[in-house]
């Protein structure tokens, strides 16, 4: 190989060469299942703002039962939040290890990312256990249906995340990180920055546009 | 794999940036310092009388709006080359369906709702 | 044990239902033996059943689409027959609950297990050839979509036989849909069916934009695809944009069904105006789906007919990216009489005329492309002319709709009814038709015999104004939509001239199958031999018909627009290439077998059998999760073998 000097290496190339975007012929597999699961989380994205745009309508008709000022845990929400957040860090750091090809620092910082996705997720379910014990549970009015139908949602699409986490841990362990595996992974952590995005917009529109004073 | 130069050839992938190795550890820890400041941000616009009250939703959109910008250029590496090209016009598309369909809602059903007969 | 299900779910006291069921289920049994007997079981596994080659899901989506027409049109005779004699006096032979199971029936499958499929099924086959490439971005996920279709329609047939089918219309307007006034599982089988077919839809709309925009030929920019591939992306980026809203809307009908919450409920705050609010942001972009391939459909058809490059090529190109677009703009129209505000009525009024201004300019581009052209009348250039006028007059209607004061009368009158058929009709059923005529040899290697598919077009023309136009008349007249019995005998007149015109269609549909049975009778006359029966401007007519597996040994280098119409000037070069070996993806069952779990926990959860519906859900999981784990998808095709395949042509 041919050293070429660092200022000569182009950052990107004109349309007609271009593989995918423009006139290059057929992108690579990692580009393709990339590209592909990204537009699949954008459709995810869509059911999630149809989910926000019920929530955002009904959350004023609480049929004379609780309201989310009087249901809302804010401390709790706050350290979800940082669980969460802290959790995508530590996906992007595996993610690098496993570019890297580093199995060993990949499965510290997937356990450490599976672990605070779990905090997460177990501080959410008694949040909501601790709602319908109240009585205020998702049939009590339709403001609380549509929060344990946003919120849950959520949660489904971060309990499924775990599920594939130790699915793909076990793909790695097996057939080491060799380019599939690699793939999934990338979606993998693709999915996960997005479930923390999704995470801003319900911190940020339910618990504290619901409980500002 | 990191060898040759085909990659070049390809558009980005949304996600890990395996070809810029200095540059990635810093941009997560960047990306989590600005997240967590944002976060606090809104908590405490949230919970005290920092911002001036009726200006408090707004203050809210725009941290999260930041927020997820943060999320976007440091965890997911969305870029401005012409290599991501695909990748910001797909999430544009997706971001105007998401505004239209809550916006949308939220415009016809308070139109709605306020031309119903009151319940009380 | 079982849920809600017990031997009462079978119509014994409901004659209609019990005689159409029992057909259905004798001529399935009868398919079945005969394949059975005959042995072919083996090769419809191998060739067909766990193919995850684009071009036979193509084939496989587009039977699926043509059988299920003809139980769309067996509802649609039994509610015109109905109309035609329950007049006055007389009561008819459909009784309430059965005539609204059936208008029901009747939209879900046109729309669901019609339309969708043939769209989707010609977007399949033909979008990788004319692209230059082997196959979708993920084949697999392909497959699996298929199959979830296939799962979709057989959930929705089974309601006929086992339990009865949603009253609610094929939109399922809460409180109706709800628990308290539809209890029974009719609208469980409308939302189940629709939840996991449109699963299985969403998957395609992935698949194709990814496959669009990140697979071609080398040299194939944007602005040399052809037409069909951008109408073809613009309807997948449309499904992706909008088929989650309608997962998510099902969703909370589901929950409030299920779990007894209160989105759409009557007490407790729920809220229905949302359900049509959410159900219309899915449904208006849901018919530019439908249309957009039609309409790139036609591009190909009237240029290669015409023998003409299409006229104005980039207009095409920013007029369908504008439909796509403004199709998210316009959706409150569907509910103009709900009592929305002048403002926002205004608003959604003008935006619905403005999306027929891009329609406008391409509809000028097929007729200017037909302008001197030399024009050949094959079956597929009679479609093309008969959509351009009965699609005008639909469209124009549409416009007329968009005024919202207007609407305030039309709304849900036959007007409606006649204004969506004529459109649909028009302009979906007819592209339809025209693309199977025109891509059938490319399928299995004959064209179609040209007399029968001339005589199904002016069948289906004129069926379709003698059983549309009336509603026209009629809605003006103060006649709304499915109506089980006719108050006013004036209309009768009327009536009769639509019950005749859904004859004509009938025949229409006759003569298709007519065409297919006299086609592979004969088809040693019609073979085509060279892979390019009329003459084509596209990639894929390069190709043998039907093509090899890889669909192209050597990807084609692409240089212009119409690729395969600058080859044939410039001339092949007369070096054989250096073939190399291909990878192409093996085969897989998993598909078909997550469907057939699928199939079983749809119906198990519609039945309330829930530990069923469990083991249905984990043993798809774990299909799903055995799949995944495997790296070796790929089967390679040694170079030789292509050189023996190629010089074989």
């Amino acid at each position: 190989m041919t050293t070429v000097a660092i200022d000569r290496i182009p950052t990107s190339v004109p349309t007609e060469l271009a593989r995918g975007r423009g006139g290059g012929g057929p992108a690579s597999k990692r580009v393709v299942v990339a590209y592909g699961f990204w537009i699949f989380i954008l459709s995810d994205m869509v059911m999630f703002s149809a989910l926000f745009a019920a929530y955002a309508v009904l959350r004023d008709n609480t049929a004379g039962g609780p309201t989310g000022a009087e249901l809302f845990n804010l401390r709790n929400v706050f350290i979800e939040t940082m669980c969460l957040l802290f959790s995508s860090y530590t996906c992007g750091l595996g993610a690098l290890s496993a570019e890297r090809r580093q199995p060993g620092r990949f499965l510290i910082f997937a356990v450490l990312t599976f672990v605070l996705g779990a905090a997460f997720l177990f501080i959410e379910v008694s949040e909501f256990a601790r709602m319908v014990e109240k009585g205020a549970g998702p049939s009590r009015s339709a403001f609380l249906s549509a929060f344990f139908t946003l919120v849950g949602t959520h949660g489904i699409h971060v309990a499924s995340g775990l599920v594939a986490l130790i699915y793909l841990g076990g793909q790695m362990i097996a057939n080491g990180l060799r380019a599939a595996v690699l793939r999934r992974l990338l979606c993998w952590s693709l999915f996960w920055h997005a479930l923390d995005i999704v995470w801003v917009g319900v911190f940020t529109l339910v618990y504290l546009m619901g409980d500002w004073h | 794999m990191t060898d040759t130069y085909e990659h070049l050839f390809d558009d980005r992938t949304p996600g890990v940036e395996e070809h810029e190795p200095t540059a990635s550890y810093l941009s997560y820890t960047v990306g989590l310092a600005l997240a967590i400041l944002a976060t606090i941000a809104s908590f405490v616009v949230s919970q005290t009388d920092l911002l001036w009250p009726p200006g408090i939703p707004v203050g809210l959109i725009v941290l999260a709006f930041a927020q997820i910008g943060v999320h976007l250029v440091f965890f997911l590496h969305l870029g401005s080359g012409a290599d991501s090209t695909n990748n910001i016009l797909a999430l544009a598309f997706g971001m105007l369906i998401v505004f239209l369909v809550i916006t949308g809602s939220i415009w016809i059903i308070a139109n709605l709702n306020s031309n119903m007969m009151s319940m009380q | 044990m079982l849920g809600r299900l017990s031997w009462a779910a079978i119509p014994l006291n409901e004659p209609l239902p019990l005689i159409a069921g029992a057909a259905v289920v004798i001529v399935i049994l009868a398919v079945l033996l005969t394949i059975t007997v005959k042995g072919w079981w083996p090769y419809l596994w191998r060739e067909w059943i766990t193919s995850v080659d684009h071009k036979r899901i193509g084939v496989m989506y587009v039977v699926l689409g043509l059988v299920m027409l003809l139980r769309g049109y067996a509802d649609a005779i039994m509610m015109r027959t109905q109309q035609a004699i329950a007049i006055g006096d007389a009561q008819g032979y459909l009784p309430p609950g059965h005539y609204d199971q059936i208008f029901s029936a009747h939209g879900s499958i046109m729309i669901f297990f019609v339309a969708m499929p043939l769209v989707i099924g010609l977007m399949n086959f033909a979008v990788p050839l004319q692209l230059g490439v082997r196959d979708v971005a993920f084949p697999v996920l392909n497959s699996v979509s298929f199959w979830l279709t296939a799962t979709g329609a057989l959930l929705i047939n089974l309601s006929l036989v086992i339990g009865n089918f949603a009253r609610t219309g094929w939109m399922g307007y809460p409180p109706l849909s709800g628990l308290a006034f539809s209890p029974d599982v009719g609208v469980d089988y409308y939302l189940w069916s629709l939840q996991i077919s449109g699963i299985g839809t969403l998957l395609t709309g992935v698949n194709f934009v990814t496959t669009i925009l990140k697979l071609r030929a080398p040299g194939m920019t944007y602005f040399r695809m052809p037409v069909f591939c951008w109408t073809a992306l613009a309807a997948n980026l449309l499904i992706i944009a909008a088929f989650p809203i309608l997962t998510a809307t099902f969703v909370m009908l589901l929950l409030d069904r299920y779990l007894g919450m209160h989105f759409f409920t009557n007490d407790a705050g729920g809220n229905q105006m949302m359900y049509v609010n959410l159900f219309w942001a899915w449904g208006h972009p849901e018919v530019y789906i439908l249309i957009l391939p039609a309409f790139g459909i036609f591009a190909e058809v009237v240029a290669a007919f015409s023998g003409k490059g299409l006229f104005s090529y980039r207009s095409m190109v920013w007029a369908t990216l504008g439909i796509c677009i403004l199709s998210f703009m316009v959706w409150l129209h569907h509910f103009f009489t709900m009592g929305a505000g002048a403002d926002v009525n205004a608003f959604f009024g003008i935006m619905s005329s403005i999306i027929a201004v891009p329609t406008g300019v391409k509809v000028f581009n097929w007729l200017f492309t037909m302008f001197r052209g030399r024009i050949v009348f094959r079956t597929p250039m009679l479609f093309a002319v008969g959509f351009i006028v009965t699609f005008v007059i639909g469209g124009l209607t549409g416009v007329l709709l968009a005024v919202p004061p207007v609407d305030f009368v039309l709304h849900n009158s036959t007007f409606l009814v006649a204004h969506f058929h004529n459109v649909i009709i028009g302009g979906v059923v007819f592209g339809a038709l025209a693309g199977i005529n025109y891509w059938f040899p490319k399928a299995f290697g004959f064209t179609l015999d040209e007399r029968f598919g001339h005589a199904s077009f002016w069948c289906w023309l004129i069926g379709f104004y003698l059983a549309f136009t009336p509603l026209y008349a009629l809605g003006l007249m103060g006649m709304t939509r499915r109506l089980e019995h006719i108050p006013d005998p004036s209309w009768r007149p009327l009536l009769l001239v639509a019950e005749a015109g859904a004859i004509v269609i009938f025949c229409g549909i006759l003569c298709q199958i007519a065409q297919l049975y006299v086609s592979i009778r004969t088809r040693e006359r019609r073979l085509d031999l060279t892979g390019d029966p009329w003459n084509g401007r596209t990639l894929e007519w390069s190709t043998s018909s039907p093509p090899p597996a890889y669909n192209f040994a050597v990807l084609p280098r692409v240089e212009t627009i119409d690729a395969f119409w600058h080859m044939k000037r410039v001339g092949r070069p007369p070096v054989e290439p250096a073939y190399e070996a291909i990878e192409m993806p093996r085969n897989s069952p998993a598909g078909f077998i997550i469907a057939f779990f699928a199939t079983i926990m749809g119906f198990s959860l519609i039945w309330q059998i829930w530990w069923l519906a469990i083991l249905g859900f984990l043993a798809a999981a774990t299909v799903v999760l055995i799949a995944g784990w495997s790296t070796e998808r790929e089967h390679e095709i040694p170079a030789d073998r292509i050189a023996q395949m190629e010089r074989a042509r």
